[in-house]
């Protein structure tokens, strides 16, 4: 990956202002709350953050595959290319789905079709949006297979899912989903369901794929190792709204929101020397039938102060390409500046 | 002699299309206050390990020790009074906790199993809620109400119950998310200072596995490859397995993770069903030799403690004139 992809290029995807209810008994709960995001061509963003954060919701919005009911977006839009995903009809967006931006999942055995051969299912997702002959997209199918390092691809063709281990169902959902070149791809949690050696030529192949076609990619995890080996840009995501972006260096060097810091501390790694106790964050996450007032971290932060439970931060860019929503590191980054002023 | 010693297990099972030999010739000890990790991707026998030593699946061969008392060949009667010394705590705190019962019955099943009266049960538990965090009125709620940490933590207060003197801990912080799961792993290692309880923590994580270890045992088709001190097998891997598994292991340290060198390790882990001859580690090892696909290497001790099962003599070479396995490619 370049150093700094896209920079200044029109961004693939805008994501603006995003908001997506779930519309349930208990009252309607806002899953996503007013996130924004951009990716430019070439660019990895991960979405960080915890089970409930809204972090797949967000992609399926950006897909128009949300649940509906009970989910539904509610405010904000979703711009790719420059379109209006939101105005374009259910006809319309398929032919952007799957051939503009494409998904994979966390679980590649659930998302092919057990009774249809990977063969077919790829032949099927090629022919679906290209006028390629029976013949030309069985080629076509071949090529995307060793693209994907699958070993003796003409005869994998004929297998079926439950012939295939996990990475290889999930090589061959990602030759699925490059299979018509998209400018997007985003990946949920792709590796979680499979081993760390396999994890590893996973996040490979998505990286050498990426950097041969210049795709803008977004890939969603909750492991900050692979968010390590993988992003430029990280939006780390809690209860629902996005609650810090900066590049993937700085995130690590100079976390500023405390969440981020604490999800860090939480990490065992390499560098800090085992025996040592793991940063906890206490607590757990708020539901979202019952956010506080305030910020939505304040029961389980150790900066807290009455702002915090009084109003609610707003995303505030603290540092160059940094920004978080939190009243305490605005406050220690203005004393910072003060110190150095003085 | 070991509170706990494993000496030549072996679990098969029968299947249509052949034997599966699940864990197949593995041996170690566990020390009293002492954490061993026992690490390997999905497949390679570790849960099973974990529970042919609970005699939850019957084993084929060898046998286990537990503090003096042969827990293979004991009468099932006697195995149910051995147990107390033994337990476990699952990977999923959702399907591993009846949701019928409430909290209080839950913990307490150990106890009122073993015999003891209404009141004991009663006041142990409450002490068992104190131990693990959780608020002594949770006796009355039910699992559902609950988040995973939280189940987790029943789980963990079901398993020291009965002062056991050693838990299995399968995947024990797999399902939970990451702040949480820094929360158990420090209540499990603040609870064994406390009890002196030693742990057989398995895992897939590595880095997980590393930060609660003393010891650490690699596993691979159902053979332990290598094992040693924690640190060391961290620091200095020797088995091109475990190598290729710490290269592969992601680095929550984005420039870390960016500068090292590393060639990932190719292909998947052979079926169990028809186990490669010789070494069984042999197809993806980029060392390889016609030795290697023979002949099968013994797990043997080479220095520190350290036991590993190569046909190489690989602590004596000097590391960088070792074929490469993490290289750039």
């Amino acid at each position: 990956m370049a150093a700094d992809p896209g920079l200044n290029r029109p961004p693939v995807l805008a994501i603006d202002k995003l908001q997506v209810s779930l519309f349930t008994r208990r009252g309607v709960l806002p899953a996503v709350d007013g996130l924004s995001l951009d990716v430019a061509p070439g660019e990895t963003v991960a979405i960080v953050g915890e089970s409930g954060c809204g972090k797949s919701l967000a992609a399926l919005a950006v897909m128009r595959l949300l649940p509906e009911p009970p989910a539904r977006i509610v405010g904000g839009g979703v711009r790719f290319m420059g379109r209006d995903l939101a105005a374009l009809s259910e006809r319309e967006m398929q032919r952007v789905r799957g051939k503009d931006i494409s998904m994979i999942f966390q679980d590649p055995m659930t998302s092919l079709d057990p009774v249809l051969t990977v063969g077919d299912q790829l032949i099927e997702a090629i022919r679906q949006h290209t006028e390629a002959s029976w013949r030309e997209a069985a080629n076509r199918a071949v090529e995307l297979l060793r693209q994907v390092r699958i070993p003796d691809a003409e005869r994998r063709l004929d297998d079926y899912p439950h012939q295939m281990s996990g990475g290889m169902s999930q090589r061959v959902m990602i030759a699925m989903a490059i299979a018509c070149g998209p400018q997007l791809l985003i990946a949920d949690e792709p590796t979680t369901a499979l081993d760390v050696t396999v994890q590893a030529q996973i996040l490979e192949l998505l990286k050498e794929l990426q950097t041969r076609s210049g795709m803008g990619l977004i890939i969603i995890t909750h492991d900050l190792g692979v968010v390590a080996e993988t992003a430029d840009r990280v939006v780390v995501m809690y209860a629902g709204r996005k609650v810090e972006e900066a590049r993937v260096g700085a995130l690590f060097d100079r976390p500023l929101h405390p969440y981020t810091r604490g999800l860090l501390g939480a990490t065992p790694s390499a560098i800090r020397r085992r025996g040592g106790r793991l940063a906890e964050i206490a607590g757990s996450v708020p539901a979202l039938s019952d956010l506080p007032a305030g910020c939505a971290f304040q029961n389980r932060c150790p900066d807290v102060f009455d702002r915090c439970r009084a109003e609610r931060p707003a995303l505030a860019t603290l540092l160059p390409q940094q920004s978080a929503a939190c009243f305490a590191a605005e406050k220690e980054l203005s004393r910072n500046v003060a110190a150095i002023g003085a | 002699m070991s509170l706990l010693s494993v000496r030549s297990l072996c679990v098969q099972y029968q299947s249509a299309r052949g034997t599966v030999r699940a864990v197949d010739d593995v041996s170690f000890d566990l020390d009293a206050g002492e954490t061993v990790g026992l690490v390997g991707e999905s497949g390679c026998g570790k849960s099973t390990l974990g529970k042919a030593i609970m005699r939850l699946v019957p084993s084929s061969d060898g046998f286990v020790v537990l503090d003096g008392e042969n827990l293979t060949e004991m009468h099932p009667r006697a195995l149910k009074a051995a147990r107390r010394k033994i337990q476990m705590i699952f990977q999923d705190p959702y399907s591993s906790l009846n949701p019928r019962h409430d909290i209080g019955t839950i913990v307490g099943q150990p106890l009122s199993v073993a015999g003891w009266s209404r009141r004991d049960t009663r006041d142990r538990v409450a002490e068992l809620m104190g131990q693990v965090g959780l608020p002594a009125e949770a006796v009355w709620r039910y699992p559902h109400e609950f988040s995973g940490g939280q189940r987790q933590r029943i789980g963990i207060a079901r398993a020291l119950a009965l002062s056991p003197k050693v838990i299995i801990c399968d995947e024990p912080v797999s399902a939970l998310d990451v702040s949480v799961r820094a929360q158990v792993i420090n209540l499990l290692k603040d609870l064994q200072q406390k009890t002196g309880v030693a742990y057989l923590f398995i895992s897939h994580d590595l880095s997980v596995v590393e930060h609660i270890s003393d010891r650490l045992m690699v596993m691979y088709l159902g053979r332990i490859v290598e094992s040693g001190r924690g640190e060391d097998v961290w620091q200095q891997p020797v088995h091109p397995y475990t190598r290729a598994l710490l290269a592969a292991a992601p680095v929550a340290d984005p420039r870390l993770a960016r500068s090292r060198t590393k060639d990932v390790l190719q292909g998947e882990l052979p079926s169990p069903l028809d186990p490669p001859p010789g070494c069984s580690f042999n197809t993806r090892c980029p060392m390889a030799q016609d030795r290697c696909r023979q002949e099968r290497p013994i797990l043997r001790s080479v220095a520190g403690g350290r036991m590993v099962a190569c046909h190489y003599d690989l602590l004596e070479q000097h590391a960088a004139s070792l074929p490469a396995v993490c290289v750039a490619s």
